[in-house]
């Protein structure tokens, strides 16, 4: 089995960057995001196992790239935040300061199972922890981002 | 999908980083879209509709690179050359061509081909002489019908001694209307 065309894993996983990485991050800073993580992807792509999960290989990436891009900025994240996009799905809200709130491993498990819509299964090989974990981790962090919205953070 | 400005962006600075190792987009034609693809050497695959697009660039993804990205802009240059080819306002191509799909005797064949001036034609027994092989008739028929680019290596200028047109990829009438158009 051969990796597939670049081309289709964009068309494919593009709109899931595109949520993972406005739910972190401010709206000015999305695209260079999206950017900044298809490029280092095409970059390490011919090396990925052609059986490899994608989209989790993926929002691993836009989640690294948000957290780079937000330590690299933190005087400007401190500005007035963006609006929010107005729209009731959880995918689409402006989260990035509320999931800025959440210990690091309840974030990662409510971006890869919430945004990028990875099984539990798969959120759990990328945090490598057990399935109960996952899903414990995720259950937490949407928890307390209820919490926050109760509070007004977002 | 993705927004067009996103992917334009994504896909000028994987040039600029030297990562667009496989770069197409769709040129058309008389006989329905053509896909075009190119290295950084060169054109290295012309594909007609029959053969399937997808499945071409996964073999491209395959024996190539999967760094495959669909470029328009990056090939505007031949599609325009493609254009006036078709309308009858361009007799040669001046593009580079990357024929790392053929190897061998294939790629001795391929290589002549480009000589053959528009407008005319030569039989596959000549083609295989010049290839250096005048007993490889059939080698060099079966070279000229995996050509990875034709039309731009003119493999339609190809035909049987007896005067008769011969096979072609995209079918019989599309190489006499190729020749047609040359002779017009």
């Amino acid at each position: 089995m051969t990796l597939r065309p670049f081309e289709e894993v964009v068309n494919e996983h593009g709109p899931m960057v595109t949520r993972v990485c406005r739910a972190l991050l401010p709206a000015s800073e999305v695209d260079d995001a999206w950017s900044e993580t298809f490029l280092a992807a095409l970059r390490a792509y011919p090396r990925l196992r052609p059986n490899s999960n994608v989209a989790g290989w993926l929002a691993t990436i836009a989640h690294r790239k948000a957290i780079d891009i937000l330590r690299d900025r933190r005087p400007a994240a401190s500005e007035v935040p963006d609006l929010p996009v107005v729209d009731p799905d959880l995918a689409d809200l402006a989260l990035g300061p509320a999931l800025a709130e959440l210990p690091e491993k309840q974030r990662a498990a409510v971006v890869y199972r919430y945004l990028a819509d990875l099984s539990y299964r798969d959120v759990a090989a990328l945090l490598s922890c057990t399935e109960a974990a996952a899903r414990r981790s995720a259950a937490d962090g949407v928890a307390k981002l209820r919490r926050l919205h109760k509070e007004g953070v977002f | 999908m993705v927004l067009d400005s996103l992917h334009a962006r994504l896909v000028a600075e994987a040039e600029r980083e030297g990562l667009l190792d496989v770069a197409y987009r769709t040129v058309d034609s008389p006989f329905g879209p053509l896909l075009v693809a190119a290295t950084p050497r060169g054109l290295v695959r012309i594909a007609f509709e029959v053969e399937d697009h997808d499945v071409v660039l996964s073999g491209l993804a395959g024996a190539l690179s999967p760094r495959v990205l669909r470029a328009p802009a990056q090939l505007d240059d031949i599609a325009r050359q493609l254009d006036e080819y078709f309308g009858g306002q361009r007799r040669t191509f001046d593009v580079s061509v990357d024929l790392q799909l053929a190897r061998g005797f294939r790629r001795a064949v391929l290589d002549r081909l480009r000589a053959i001036p528009y407008g005319s034609t030569q039989s596959y027994a000549a083609v295989a002489a010049a290839a250096g092989n005048a007993r490889a008739v059939r080698a060099a028929a079966s070279a000229c019908s995996h050509n990875p680019v034709p039309i731009v290596v003119p493999c339609h200028r190809v035909v049987r001694s007896d005067g008769t047109i011969g096979q072609y990829l995209a079918g019989p009438a599309a190489k006499q209307l190729l020749l047609s158009m040359e002779s017009a």
